[in-house]
């Protein structure tokens, strides 16, 4: 293998947990799956998406919503040198959000005015431009948000957009039989253990993915609890617990048995609700992967950070239930960081790769032995087309998760997929005018 | 007015501009811009991304490394991934952020030279320009950098400049022009910068006369009119007798070498259709139908000189300008990218002609190739 100044892997053995590589110049492989703010927003019924932006930055997210088919509810203000050294920031975006809603065919419930990382680096005054625009359109709520990449490490775009979709909402009389999950991208299955028990003890299960009105969306305030299951939505579970009071519980996505129960246990304590058995689900869950097990024979499994929450986490399911993973494509440890510690000292031999490297360019193109990939990245790097097309765990949960992720597994070896047409839908379960 | 839209999108940017132009020639590109604004530019602005990979990176800017001035971390990030990636070139060129906090581009370029070795251009965008700019300082410094005196070739040698896919897309639409050049008797020498290697271009002093395609091309052309008293003639040989009209100019240009704007040819009658679009391709496409005797004028929402309007045409850039405009004109048909669409008067008939460098993938399938006849087919098709 090729020496390079910047590795593009190494053996887990010698990663450092909290970072695996330096950060370098990037590359953009053609995986395009992952949801960006532009996706997110768009979950916000009767919302109007508009963003203050440079051209550059302008393009990708305009681009977006026309891939969507969803010109309608996107409207933008190009930010220009001179707005920047004319001390009027402010007024630029003011006069330019009443001109868009001025000029808009329809009423939007929501305004979610995105600020660009200009906006901060100048010191831009937000909260007066929302304050300004709020008392100018009474009938809408004008929440602000943000397109800051550069502030990514402090402030993630991604987080602070699933957080902001909830500034809308309104305290209402709590429902003690009303349970919302926040932050998601697409609805939780139906078959996971957790929407089983919350509809068997009668609770109301909301999610914004499941809002067809604002209305709908508004009542997701009468919450008794707030669930939150990814790491992208912590901040919105912590935000309205502080503003609305609901509380609020965080039961990460999990592939370890002993994790999953312990979700379940802390969920039936706060609800005081019976905690089920789960025995038949594990012996479901445990039989999927055995058969998966037996079907791969050997082949080696590729997982990247982008399919799952916690890659490492599921490693180490997969390797001890009999799976060959040989690959995994991520820049750190998360969640999963004790799994990153197991697999350490478990599997040695196991690769990880930088997402991003600049020399994993032409990796596509090398020759590959058979690779079995979960996610969209580790696809198109190991040339297969044999992969789990999932971003963000699916909407999988529980050991119901454990046993959807072994069927897809067995999907993906017995169906080949067409990849190159699979990786250009930008934004998994989106409209898309490429398809 | 007030640079706005309500639904349209906006065209490429100048980054955009750069990479596309430099995307086949060798180099290492390098946008200075924070982590996933290269996903912009890989998505919607180069079709070439999966087939033809190039070395086109981000710099991964942080907060931090701006407000610090962290230029070191850049200098050692590209200096590392060109010993990797052994480069015939390095680009370095800005976004928003660099601008803010006054980021000398040439400065670093030099620094670059010494510690690679390699030729190194520091280019001036900023993300809030279009892609013309972008691509046309790029490909002025490709032509300035590397094309050296040397023997003409035999009959008329042509250059064409302002080729990318942004305008033009893949659909084989330059290789039909090189094809229309040796059809008409002309030798084709270069292309900047489609299907040509660096080493090709280098030897673009050996044509006679330049065809500039598009406004990405003109600073080269300028360029090498004063360097190498190259003439050069703004046009794109769409539609059968717009085409005859264009080699024509060639071959004038040539022989007088004075430089013509064919694009710009309109008539004085009553307009009954408009183009919108860049400023040479669009307005060849105008000249084009009015050669065939549908008098038609430009609507140019970009950077466009105002040599390159004919009579009739228009600049206009925000959206509430061209809707005023396409309302009062009421033209019979508009030729432009399908997202135009939405801002149409009710009566006014639209011939898609999809642009990259505005919808991006959107309908990159029917970007029609409307060299020679290919054009007057189309517009009978479409009842003109």
């Amino acid at each position: 293998m090729k020496q390079y100044e910047r590795p593009r892997s190494i053996p887990i053995a010698e990663a450092n947990r909290d970072g695996f590589f330096p950060s370098g110049l990037e590359y953009n492989p053609p995986a395009r799956g992952t949801w960006n703010i532009v996706h997110t927003g768009m979950l916000l019924p009767e919302a109007h998406q508009i963003y203050a932006c440079a051209q550059g930055c302008l393009r990708g997210v305009v681009l977006t919503a026309a891939e969507m088919n969803a010109m309608e509810r996107m409207s933008w203000i190009a930010l220009t040198e001179a707005d920047m050294t004319a001390g009027q920031l402010e007024e630029s975006v003011i006069d330019g959000v009443n001109a868009i809603i001025d000029g808009l065919p329809y009423r939007p419930k929501v305004i979610l005015l995105f600020f660009s990382c200009m906006h901060l680096f100048a010191g831009c005054d937000v909260p007066h431009i929302i304050a300004q625009l709020s008392e100018m359109h009474v009938d809408m709520h004008f929440t602000d948000c943000y397109m800051i990449p550069t502030m990514r490490q402090n402030m993630p775009p991604a987080v602070l957009t699933a957080a902001a979709l909830y500034d809308a909402l309104q305290p209402l009389p709590t429902n003690p039989k009303a349970v919302s999950i926040l932050g998601n991208d697409r609805p939780t299955d139906e078959n996971a253990e957790l929407v089983r028990m919350l509809r068997e003890n009668g609770y109301v299960l909301r999610d914004i993915t499941l809002c067809r009105t604002f209305d709908e969306y508004l009542q997701m305030a009468e919450a008794a609890l707030n669930l939150t299951y990814l790491p992208v939505a912590k901040m919105a579970g912590e935000q309205l617990q502080k503003r609305l009071g609901i509380p609020w519980l965080h039961l990460p996505v999990c592939f370890h048995y002993d994790e999953i129960a312990e979700c379940y246990r802390l969920l039936c304590e706060t609800l005081q609700i019976p905690l089920p058995d789960f025995s038949a689900d594990i012996a479901d869950a445990e039989h999927a992967l055995e058969t998966a097990a037996t079907m791969l024979d050997g082949m080696h499994v590729a997982i990247d950070f982008t399919a799952v929450s916690r890659p490492f986490e599921l490693a180490e399911l997969l390797y001890d239930h009999g799976m060959n993973v040989r690959y995994v494509i991520a820049d750190a440890a998360g969640e999963d960081g004790a799994f990153f510690d197991r697999l350490q000292l478990k599997c040695p031999e196991i690769r990880v790769y930088q997402a991003v490297n600049v020399n994993m360019l032409q990796m596509h193109a090398e020759p590959h032995e058979p690779v079995l990939c979960i996610g969209q990245k580790a696809a198109h790097y190991f040339a297969s087309d044999h992969f789990v097309n999932i971003v963000a765990n699916g909407g999988y949960y529980g050991y119901a998760g454990v046993k959807a992720m072994a069927e897809l597994i067995m999907d993906a070896f017995t169906h080949p997929k067409d990849r190159k047409t699979v990786l250009r839908h930008k934004g998994i379960g989106c409209e898309s005018c490429l398809m | 007015m007030k640079n706005f839209a309500t639904i349209l999108p906006c065209y490429a940017a100048d980054t955009a501009g750069v990479c596309s132009a430099l995307y086949e020639l060798g180099g290492m590109t390098v946008v200075h811009d924070a982590s996933g604004c290269n996903s912009t530019y890989a998505t919607h602005d180069e079709p070439r991304w999966v087939e033809q990979p190039a070395n086109i990176y981000i710099s991964a800017l942080t907060e931090m490394d701006a407000i610090m001035g962290n230029d070191e971390k850049l200098l050692a990030d590209i200096t590392a991934a060109a010993a990797d990636r052994q480069p015939a070139f390095l680009a370095l060129c800005g976004s928003p952020m660099p601008m803010m906090i006054g980021t000398d581009f040439d400065a670093l370029a030099r620094e670059l030279e010494t510690r690679t070795g390699l030729r190194c251009f520091g280019l001036h965008t900023n993300g809030m320009h279009s892609y013309l700019a972008g691509a046309s300082e790029a490909m002025l410094a490709i032509a300035a950098a590397y094309v050296k005196p040397c023997e003409k070739v035999a009959g008329i040698g042509v250059n064409i400049l302002g080729a990318t896919p942004l305008d033009f897309g893949l659909n084989g639409m330059m290789e039909h022009v090189r094809e229309w050049l040796e059809t008409n008797g002309f030798t084709p020498v270069s292309c900047f910068a489609m299907g040509n290697a660096l080493a090709q271009l280098e030897m673009a002093a050996a044509a006679h006369v330049n065809l500039v395609v598009s406004c990405a091309g003109l600073a080269a052309a300028d360029y090498l009119q004063r360097t190498y008293g190259m003439p050069y003639v703004c046009g794109v040989p769409v539609g059968a007798m717009f085409s005859e009209r264009l080699a024509v100019a060639l071959r004038i240009a040539a022989d007088t070498g004075k430089t013509t704007h064919p694009c710009t040819f309109r008539s004085d009658a009553a307009p009954r259709g408009m183009v919108i679009g860049e400023g040479i391709y669009g307005g060849s496409v105008a000249a084009a139908l009015t050669a065939m005797g549908i008098p038609t004028t430009l609507l140019c929402p970009l950077d466009a000189a105002p040599e390159l309007l004919g009579g009739g045409d228009i600049a206009a850039e925000p959206e509430a300008e061209l809707r005023m405009i396409l309302a009062q004109r009421q033209p019979e048909f508009v030729v432009a990218d399908p997202l135009y669409r939405y801002i149409l008067p009710a009566n006014t008939k639209l011939i898609p002609q999809p642009h990259y460098a505005f919808s991006g993938r959107c309908f990159d399938k029917a970007i029609p190739d409307w060299t020679g006849e290919r054009l007057d087919a189309d517009m009978r098709g479409n009842g003109l």
